[in-house]
């Protein structure tokens, strides 16, 4: 393997999205078709879009996705401040999923004790 | 942060040679020409000057991180009066409807009024790409707003930005709030405002290496960020991409953003943006008179191809058949919904 493909992840790659199609056209297409219809403007703004998306790229953790939508809410407008609140949005609902779970530690813990 | 022009640091890019050899260097880019053929389009020509844009020197009070003139307090291009009789004497000649008056900050022409009030006296539409912050840098200028009104000047600002933050990151430290001062005082003699004919465009160009947003969007943000914390009111905002070339090529080159912006420059062309390039109606001219398909055009020392080359002798046969001179730096206003001195082009 080339060293400096060593690794899973290359900045280069973003830019080879479009080429998924390589190993399968028909689905990628159809993929392409529907990503470009579900971030066109609609009920919701392409910017309000783009702001979600930078906030699911961080549950996710897709570093491409981050990229990309750093650059796309950047350059939709978005301020610094619009754009970190969106990724404590993401991370709030991340942390508040693990603590609603304590919940049900708790009614185990009761449950188990005297 | 930039406190001097690329000139007074000696950088070698301040040379439009270099920054044409630095363009031209990415030999596996496709180039401006071949993308036009590409997309079935003919070499860039004229269709007539509508707009005559007038660069009446560099000197600026500001010294901007993307400014692609160099502009800044120690450039001492200027154009002299006699270059101005010369403009005046081509305009008795041209049907141009519009004349776009830009520098540097072109108030600190000594003669800057002088020749504002002889082009409305010829009956032109006058653009003064004023940068606000003039304003404000000295008694002698705080009465602008008002010689701007009593000569219908339409007024073109540039905020790249409705915080501080972001503006002056761009456009140096001090700059927005005196930027909002300013424009306070153009709303209170009316610019901005419905029904006075007092327009009061703002320029938002990104600051950093993206791309502008949608046109609509950010006026939208614009006006209602601007109206609530500012009380602040204006026309339209235009949208400018930033040319990779001068300052702004520096810092492209220094962030370590050249070759990713090209690439999204060049990935993001449009055929519909690269048919409606305002080259195809302006001709520019620079602080010695030189002449020139686009301000771009003038920064990198590119001369209209055509034998004679200043306005004091152009022959407006040969201008109308020149072909317009493009280099890859003109990707900047082809990319996404298009890019001109008046904002999006599609």
């Amino acid at each position: 393997m080339n060293k400096n493909r060593d690794h899973y992840y290359h900045a280069e790659d973003l830019k080879k999205f479009t080429h998924i199609g390589e190993f399968g056209k028909e689905l990628a297409d159809k993929f392409f078709a529907y990503y470009g219809a579900v971030f066109a403007e609609g009920a919701l703004t392409a910017r309000e879009k783009s702001l979600i998306a930078l906030a699911v790229a961080h549950t996710v953790q897709c570093p491409y996705c981050i990229d990309a939508y750093a650059t796309d809410a950047t350059e939709k407008g978005c301020s610094e401040k619009q754009m970190m609140e969106a990724v404590h949005v993401a991370a709030a609902i991340r942390s508040g999923s693990s603590l609603v779970h304590s919940v049900q530690m708790m009614n185990k813990v009761k449950e188990i004790s005297m | 942060m930039v406190k001097k022009s690329l000139s007074a640091r000696h950088n070698p890019l301040a040379s439009p040679v270099h920054q044409l050899e630095v363009l031209e260097h990415q030999s596996e880019l496709p180039s401006f020409a071949e993308k036009l053929a590409e997309a079935g389009l003919p070499p860039l020509s004229p269709a007539g000057i509508e707009i005559l844009q007038i660069n009446i020197g560099k000197m600026c009070n500001q010294v901007c991180g993307h400014c692609h003139v160099d502009a800044g307090p120690d450039r001492k291009e200027i154009m002299t009066r006699d270059t101005m009789n010369e403009c005046l004497n081509a305009l008795q000649h041209l049907n141009v409807k519009t004349v776009d008056i830009t520098g540097g900050a072109p108030e600190l022409n000594p003669d800057f009024r002088w020749f504002i009030e002889a082009i409305r006296s010829l009956g032109k539409h006058v653009i003064v790409r004023c940068n606000l912050t003039i304003i404000l840098a000295n008694k002698k200028f705080y009465d602008l707003p008002v010689f701007y009104k009593e000569h219908k000047i339409e007024i073109a600002s540039s905020l790249p930005f409705y915080n501080a933050d972001r503006t002056d990151r761009q456009r140096g430290e001090g700059v927005f709030t005196d930027s909002i001062k300013a424009l306070q005082m153009l709303n209170e003699v009316g610019y901005g405002k419905p029904d006075t004919g007092l327009l009061l465009n703002l320029v938002y160009n990104p600051s950093g290496a993206f791309l502008p947003g949608n046109q609509d969007q950010m006026e939208r943000d614009f006006k209602s960020e601007l109206k609530k914390h500012y009380g602040i009111v204006f026309n339209k905002l235009f949208c400018i991409t930033n040319m990779p070339i001068s300052r702004y090529l520096d810092y492209l080159i220094s962030s370590g953003n050249y070759e990713k912006y090209m690439d999204r420059l060049i990935s993001a062309f449009n055929p519909v943006a690269a048919q409606n390039v305002m080259c195809h109606n302006t001709l520019s001219v620079g602080w010695d008179g030189s002449l020139y398909d686009c301000d771009f055009n003038q920064m990198l020392e590119l001369t209209v191809d055509a034998n004679r080359t200043h306005i004091s002798n152009f022959s407006l046969n040969q201008l109308s058949s020149r072909k317009i001179r493009v280099n890859q730096h003109c990707f900047g206003c082809t990319a996404g919904t298009g890019s001109s001195c008046g904002g999006s082009t599609t």
